[in-house]
């Protein structure tokens, strides 16, 4: 995890499309710029980086089932829960399952765990739009290998 | 049972808080409920889960981008609920 970069999700662990769940990771570095400020010499995850984590792993979940055909864009956070402090070192478990699959529009129920106990948790309703012009899709593709998407089994050629 | 309308109309005041006396069928979503995009997701992930159907937005938004379509023809509630009612019955033919 470099929450510095947005970049909140290390490596998808299982990913069922056609059951609509997913499983990522991200473990919070020991250093991050972030912490300077949040806050200083008590570093703790900022809340709405933990909701972006959740956002980022259904995000993942609803490229597969559209098969990158379209982006997914946050669109609101309701009934966000953030249950206790997450600090660096800890390897964080993100959970999040499509509730409703929309026309242009994702619901989803996510939440995240630390050796099994609860973190936070949030519905998270998405706009998922056509790509935007220019460069963008590759650079989630590029990502996706990163996090280990399998691409292959969910991108067309 | 309550009509299309009300159920529609309820999801409408209940999301938007908008009283409830004041959403009749002629009431335009947008021109006259004022209910923003961002709104009307949760409309219509509402509707869709009272209904049991898929609310076509995309296709919708797409028709009246192009001018095949006005948006009076989908966000008056009494046209609305009337493609509701065509989509329940397609799903249930």
């Amino acid at each position: 995890m470099r929450p510095e970069i947005f970049k909140m999700v290390d490596r998808i662990v299982t990913i069922d499309p056609a059951l609509k769940t997913i499983h990522c990771q991200g473990l919070v570095p020991e250093e991050s710029s972030i912490f300077e400020g949040h806050f200083p010499g008590y570093p703790i995850m900022p809340g709405v980086l933990l909701i972006e984590a959740m956002a980022q792993t259904t995000g993942w979940l609803i490229l597969a089932r559209n098969r990158f055909e379209k982006m997914p864009f946050l669109a609101t956070v309701k009934e966000a829960k953030l249950r206790t402090f997450v600090v660096p070192g800890q390897n964080l478990d993100l959970h999040s399952e499509i509730l409703h699959e929309g026309s242009g529009f994702v619901v989803a129920k996510t939440h995240t765990t630390l050796d099994g106990k609860p973190i936070c948790s949030a519905e998270l309703t998405f706009r998922v739009l056509s790509w935007p012009e220019g460069r963008m899709k590759g650079t989630v593709l590029k990502v996706a290998e990163h996090v280990q998407f399998p691409v292959a089994e969910y991108v067309d050629a | 049972m309550s009509s299309t309308f009300d159920t529609v109309a309820n999801i409408i005041a209940e999301t938007c808080d908008t009283p409830r006396d004041t959403i009749t069928p002629e009431s335009h979503a947008i021109d006259d409920l004022g209910i923003d995009s961002l709104d009307f997701l949760d409309i219509a992930f509402a509707i869709d889960k009272a209904f049991g159907i898929k609310l076509p937005l995309e296709q919708w938004t797409q028709e009246v981008n192009d001018g095949k379509a006005t948006t009076e023809q989908y966000f008056v509630l009494k046209n609305l609920c009337a493609r509701i009612d065509e989509l329940v019955a397609a799903k249930t033919a």
